[in-house]
Formats: C-alpha cells, structure tokens, sequence
C-alpha cells in the first residue's frame, strides 16, 4: 500500500508552502477587496516563474512535466493560501482542454506560453443561471466564427485565450457541441465585468460577435471532452479546497484557544469542541477522497470520473462546512469586514460553483456508479 | 502513489494465500441477514476456536506477537495484509477472541507476573480461554473512573462487590480484567485497582441484557463477596487508571475498520432499482440520488482514510490521528442511510426480517444504529477525543478532579 504522497512531492508542497506563506498572505487578498486590481501580477508572475504552471504539461511543450500529484501538492497549497491569480483557470482548464483535445500545433502553440506564464486562459461554458446541459449550449461556430453570450466566466476580463464549448452542427443535442479555442484580444470579444461575491476571483460575460476562433477537438466531442477537462479540474480544485478547509479548521482552533467568554477559552466547551471535531472528520473525508482523485488523474484510471466526483462533493461539503462554521465559532468578530473569515467563506463558494454545483456533481457520481454497476 | 504491496509484502501475502489455501475454502457470496448483524461471531463458538487454534500453531493468530506466543514476530502491515485474504475464505473469523488478545492479554503481558504470563497468554492466544473486560458501570459508561465497584482487603485475599455492565462476550469468557475501587477517599482516578479473575469464580453472576434491537450481545456482571488473591492484582494498588490505559490504548491501536454491517451504498442502491416512488422509479428521483451521493462519499472517505493509515504503517512510520473519524462516522451513516432506506419502503418498512424487503436488511441495520453509536464511546466521547487528542482543545472542566471519590455528587 502506496497512497500517500511520495517524500520528494512532500518536499515539494513545503517548498510551494513556504514560498506562499512569505509572498501571498490574506494582506493579497485584501487588496483586492479594496481595490481595483482583478488579480495579483506580481504574485502571478513569480509563480510563473516558478514553473508551477507547467507542472504537469509534458517538456515537449515547454513544461516541467513532473505530473499531477505534483500539481495536486501546489493546488493544495494555493488553496490555503487563496491565491488571488487565475492559476486554476489557466493551469487546469485551458492547460488541460488543449492537452486533451488539442492538436499537436495547438499543444506546441498555446502549451509554452502557459508553463511561462505568457497566456491566461480560461474556459466558457455557461450561458445562463440553472444546469448547463447540451440543449441550453446556443453559442454558435460556423465558418470559423463564433457567436452568442457565455456568462460568469472566471477570469474571463484578464484571458487571453478562452476554450469555448459551442453549437457548430445542425444538431440541437450533445453531437452538434464542439470546442472551440478563440483569441479574446479582437474586436469580434466583447467582455463585460461582473460584480461577484468573491472579488479575488473576477468573473465576466463575454459576447462574441463574428469572433475569429479555432476548432479543438472534433464536433460531437464537445460535450463529452468538457466534462473529462472538468473532471481533471475537479480533482485540483479539490486539493485547493481541502487546502482552504484545512486553514478554516486552524483559524477556528487558534480563536476558539485566545477567546475566553465566562472565565474559560471557548475551546473548552463542547459546543464548539463538538463543532470542530465534526469539521475534522469532513475535513479527512474530503481529503482522502481528494488523494483517491488525484491518483487517479495521475494514472489516467478509468475510475477518474467517479474519483472525481466524490473528490469535488467531499471537498465542498468540507470547504462549505469550515468556511462557515469558523466563522460561527469566531461570533460577531468573525462577520466584520476586518477579519479574514469572509474571504474563506467567500472563497468556499466561489470554488464550490466555478465548475458546476454540488447537485451536478452529485447525479455525475451516481452516473458514473449506476455504469459501474451495471 | 498506487494501491501495490511492497516486494515484501506481496511475498507475504502469497505466503499466507498458500496457507489458507490449504487451510480453508474460500468464501462464497452470500447476503447479509438481520441475524447476522446481531450475532456476529456468538453463534459459531466452536468453529472459531478450532480455527484460532489453527492460527495460533503457525504464528497468524497474533502476527505482531513474537515467535512462540502466536505471532511470527511481524508487522502491523502484515497482520492487515493477513486480514485481508482471510476474510476471502469461509472461516470463523469473527469476535470472541478480539476484545482478549486485543485488550486483556496485552494489559497482562504488561502488568502480569511471569507465572500469569506463562499461564494465561498461550490458551488465550490459542482460543481455549476466552476473556472480557469489565469496566463500564451502570452508575457510569462514558466516566468509566466514576466506577463504584470495590474491593476490600483483608490479609491476601480481596472481596469484591458490585456490578459491571455492557460486558461484550461475558457469557462465554472464562476470564475478565476488572477495575475496581480501592480507595473512596480520595479523588476518583487514584482510589482504583486492577485485578484479573475467573468468570466461573463463586459470587460472579452474568446476566444478559436484552438489548433494543432484540438481541443480547452484552451482559451486566454481578459480584457478591467474590474472592481474588492479591496475585491477581495487575499493578500497584490505586495504579488502576494507569493499568487501564494501557488497555485502552491497546484497542485504539486496532486500525479502525468497516464497522456497520455491511451495509452500503451498493445494499441503497439495489433496494432503489427495485421501488417505485410517486414520480418513477426510485432509483431516479433526484432526492434520493443525492442522498446515495452523500453517503458515497462518507463511505469512500473511510475507505481511502484507511488506506492512508495502512500506508504509514507499510512505510514502518506511525499512522496519523485521521483514524479516530471512523466509527463517528460509521455510527451515524448506519443509522441515517437505514432511516432513509425504510422511509423509500413506505409503509412496509416497518416490517421485520424476512418479512420486510431485502430481508430486513436496512430495519437491522436501523435498529442495531443506536448501539454502535454508544458502543466503545458514545459519538459524544468520540468527538470529544477527536477534539482533546486531535485537535489540542482542552479538556472539559473536571468539578471531580480533587474532590474525594465519596464526596462526589452522584446520579440517583
């Protein structure tokens, strides 16, 4: 038995950890609360210049090509720190989208620019409010063109480059779907900024009118191509929500010790020895479901899909439970806009909807266990 | 990261493959009853010990043990590794001997004379002499040290009165550890004492408890001027705290394990296949597809947690405190997933046994619910320890600490 992480990845986490902890406290993402920057470019550049971001693109394309319990160790990191760059839309949806179904150009093309940090990427799939299914896609490619509305796409103001899932057939279902790769710098992208919960993670609608964009992938593979890309993205994102969880448990823990309220540190009573103990035991869960996740992305098992699934519903019950009730354990001190609970608590959700929400994770996992079943 | 035994550990498990290939037949599949969730291993006494004794002769009975006590001197991985392919075979695995050799024998070997030692270990280790531990009181389950049975000397000779509760096996065990009072004067944790004793010793009377559920897995202990020597003490007089930690620690070395029947989201989903709710079947009803998704997740989550503890342990290191989550979680799975699946019945899930659909699996495991809950520490002690030991938090303020034993307040 082998299901831990190896000494060499473990070195690797505390040097990305302590890197983040002298570069990005919660001093980063509060400037972005206050001000008008959307993300940190200095922090951005310097992880770039780490090289996390070609953690797992292979060498070939300009990357480290350690693998991705690698990348699993920095997204664990990075979640704890709450990173405010757009690592997990470049690193594991658009990095990811062109090496599951790009060509070798567009791998050679787009894959350098990534490792170096040259490119942020993104990837639009909404178009409205309520489950995003094959039908409700109207966003069209013909001809090269791409046209329609995509909303809430993450870092969608700063993207350079954005994989867009579109109509390009005359089928209204999931055969007529097909991924595209558009430049968001031309006249044909018009971007709106959102006003979100979480304003270290920006969002914005993007309207393509006659956009100049590329095909990735075949038409008819669209849909099931997005839902492999967001599988290995849930199993990151996972990793950064176990990472933001874990820190909630320890903000709770340090407050619930220094506080005294009736002569006694409010960590001596049950109530919130109770409450703690429980954000433990979701916070393991979440984690070992994470470690199942991320040993299957790094061995490409055809389990990926279920592994995935319990990784993201575990990880954002963890992440929804700490976030909130540290907040709780931390009273009226705890909802001020001076205190750093608010950022986890925000950060919970944002990273619990960016790829679809817990209910659709939830029909995926019983999908994917109904087939495996069967 | 993979799943894949060590070169050493895969040759071990080819080695004990060989032996309970030769030993054994191997399991066939067969559905778990309501019976079997509320007997275990009680019911097949004579099965257990013959193929104990068979362990026992090559050393798998204790594999941490050393050589010549039932072990082969080997590692924690191994006695996992060993468990594992067992369970593959038809085979009297169950209960009796764990409570003994996990718990009493230990404390034995730590705090027994040499003469105890060579008496007692090999027919424990061997399945001839079953044992139980005798701790929790009626006056008090989750304080055990509140204990009020006492034992008065007088020369060499101890007299003990009073009574034991929640004893698991007691009806079959032909000795028990006992903690007892010694010392009411003086704070509750330094006034006691531990003795060993036969369970067939004048003055010891076992009655079973009819549990909730029906069944009588545990038994209340009555001792009426039963005598013991002073040999049988286990440690210093007014040392019994200490003894019994020892004990204590030995059951939380076990690696925690899929407690809760066998019952699981597969069990869910066959009993969802084959119902018909107010929209469909129920199989395809979001409400309870999500409720499959929860419980999936808590069961993989376990599942993966103890793959991590198995991992530390194969790596020779000391497994993390992640292990202390799994019989709160188990507890209230059993009894949340049970309730659910009744409730899908509708007004046929409050039939019994064969009576009720998969032969009453889920009312079995609804009904033993609220025992696992309590057993071995309530949810509340457990998280209490997932809090003071995990965690760090302190303890709770302890208004008995310095107060002598018979000033206390006490439960009417």
């Amino acid at each position: 038995m082998n299901f831990d992480f190896s000494d060499d990845q473990k070195e690797l986490k505390a040097q990305v950890s302590k890197f983040l902890t002298e570069k990005c406290t919660t001093k980063n993402v509060r400037k972005l609360y206050d001000g008008k920057d959307r993300y940190d470019a200095v922090l951005w550049k310097e992880i770039a210049q780490m090289g996390w971001l070609g953690t797992a693109i292979p060498e070939e394309f300009g990357g480290l090509g350690l693998g991705y319990l690698e990348l699993c160790v920095i997204a664990e990191e990075l979640g704890r720190a709450l990173a405010p760059v757009p690592f997990n839309s470049t690193a594991y949806l658009f990095a990811e989208g062109v090496l599951l179904a790009g060509s070798e150009d567009q791998k050679k093309k787009y894959l350098p620019k990534v490792a170096a940090g040259e490119i942020i990427g993104t990837f639009a799939r909404a178009e409205g409010p309520g489950a995003v299914l094959p039908k409700n896609i109207r966003v069209s490619f013909k001809g090269g063109k791409l046209s329609g509305k995509k909303v809430a796409v993450v870092d969608g103001m700063d993207a350079d480059c954005a994989i867009v899932l579109a109509r390009a057939g005359d089928d209204a279902g999931e055969r007529g779907l097909q991924l595209c790769l558009v430049d968001l710098k031309q006249s044909g992208v018009k971007r709106e900024e959102c006003e979100t919960l979480d304003p270290s993670r920006p969002y914005a609608n993007l309207t393509f009118d006659n956009a100049s964009a590329e095909t990735l992938g075949k038409v008819g593979e669209g849909w099931s191509n997005t839902q492999r890309i967001y599988d290995r993205a849930a199993v990151l994102t996972a990793f950064e929500q176990v990472g933001g969880a874990d820190v909630c448990l320890q903000m709770a823990k340090g407050y619930a010790l220094e506080r005294y309220a009736f002569g006694r540190p409010i960590a001596s009573y049950q109530a919130i020895k109770h409450k703690l103990a429980d954000m433990y035991c979701l916070n393991e869960l979440a984690r070992s479901n994470a470690y199942y996740g991320g040993w299957a992305l790094s061995t490409n098992a055809h389990e990926l899909p279920l592994a995935a699934a319990a990784a993201r519903v575990a990880a954002t019950q963890a992440f929804d439970y700490a976030s909130k009730e540290n907040t709780q354990t931390h009273g009226g001190i705890g909802f001020t806009w001076e205190m750093d609970c608010h950022f986890y608590y925000k950060r919970s959700k944002q990273l619990g909807l960016v790829l679809g929400p817990q209910r659709a994770w939830k029909e995926r996992l019983v999908a994917e266990l109904e087939t495996s079943n069967a | 990261m993979d799943f894949e035994d060590s070169p050493e550990e895969a040759a071990f498990r080819a080695e004990v493959r060989k032996w309970l290939d030769a030993n054994a037949k191997p399991r066939t599949k067969r559905e778990i009853t309501a019976e079997d969730m509320e007997n275990g291993a009680a019911g097949m006494m004579a099965a257990s010990k013959a193929w104990q004794k068979k362990k026992a002769e090559v050393g798998y009975a204790r594999i941490t043990w050393p050589k010549g006590q039932g072990g082969i001197g080997g590692t924690p991985m191994q006695s996992i590794i060993f468990s594992q392919e067992e369970a593959k075979y038809d085979v009297a695995n169950g209960g009796p001997f764990a409570i003994g050799l996990g718990m009493c024998i230990p404390t034995l070997m730590t705090y027994g004379s040499e003469d105890a030692k060579k008496r007692y270990v090999w027919p424990a280790v061997q399945g001839d002499e079953i044992w139980c531990q005798l701790f929790s009181e009626p006056a008090g389950g989750s304080d055990v040290a509140g204990l009020r049975t006492k034992a008065e000397k007088d020369g060499d000779t101890w007299t003990i009165n009073g009574s034991k509760i929640w004893t698991t096996g007691a009806q079959f065990s032909d000795y028990g550890i006992l903690l007892t009072r010694t010392d009411p004067n003086v704070p509750k944790h330094k006034g006691l004492t531990m003795f060993y004793l036969s369970m067939k010793a004048p003055g010891v009377e076992i009655r079973p408890i009819k549990q909730a559920s029906g069944g009588s897995g545990f038994n209340q202990i009555f001792f009426t001027d039963v005598k013991i020597p002073d040999s049988q003490r286990l440690g210093a007089v007014g040392q019994g705290w200490t003894v019994a930690l020892t004990t204590l620690m030995h059951e939380r070395l076990a690696v925690g394990g899929g407690a809760g029947g066998g019952l699981d989201v597969p069990q869910l989903m066959a009993l969802a296949r084959n119902l018909e709710l107010e929209d469909g079947p129920a199989i395809k009803n979001a409400a309870v597809r999500e409720k499959i998704a929860d419980w999936y997740v808590k069961s993989a989550g376990l599942k993966y947690t103890t793959f991590r503890t198995m991992t530390a342990l194969s790596r020779g290191q000391q497994p993390g405190p992640e292990a202390s989550i799994a019989k709160l979680v188990v507890a209230t799975k059993l009894q949340d997933m049970s309730a659910f699946a009744m409730d899908l019945e509708g007004e046929a899930g409050i039939l019994q046994g064969s009576d009720a659909p998969m032969h009453g699996m889920f009312q079995g495991g609804w009904l033993s619910s609220p025992g696992l809950r309590i057993a071995g520490g309530t949810d509340e002690i457990m998280r209490n320890i997932i809090a003071e030991r995990v965690l760090g938090l302190p303890q709770d303020v302890r208004v008995d600490k310095d107060v002598p034993f018979n000033k206390l307040p006490a439960s009417r």
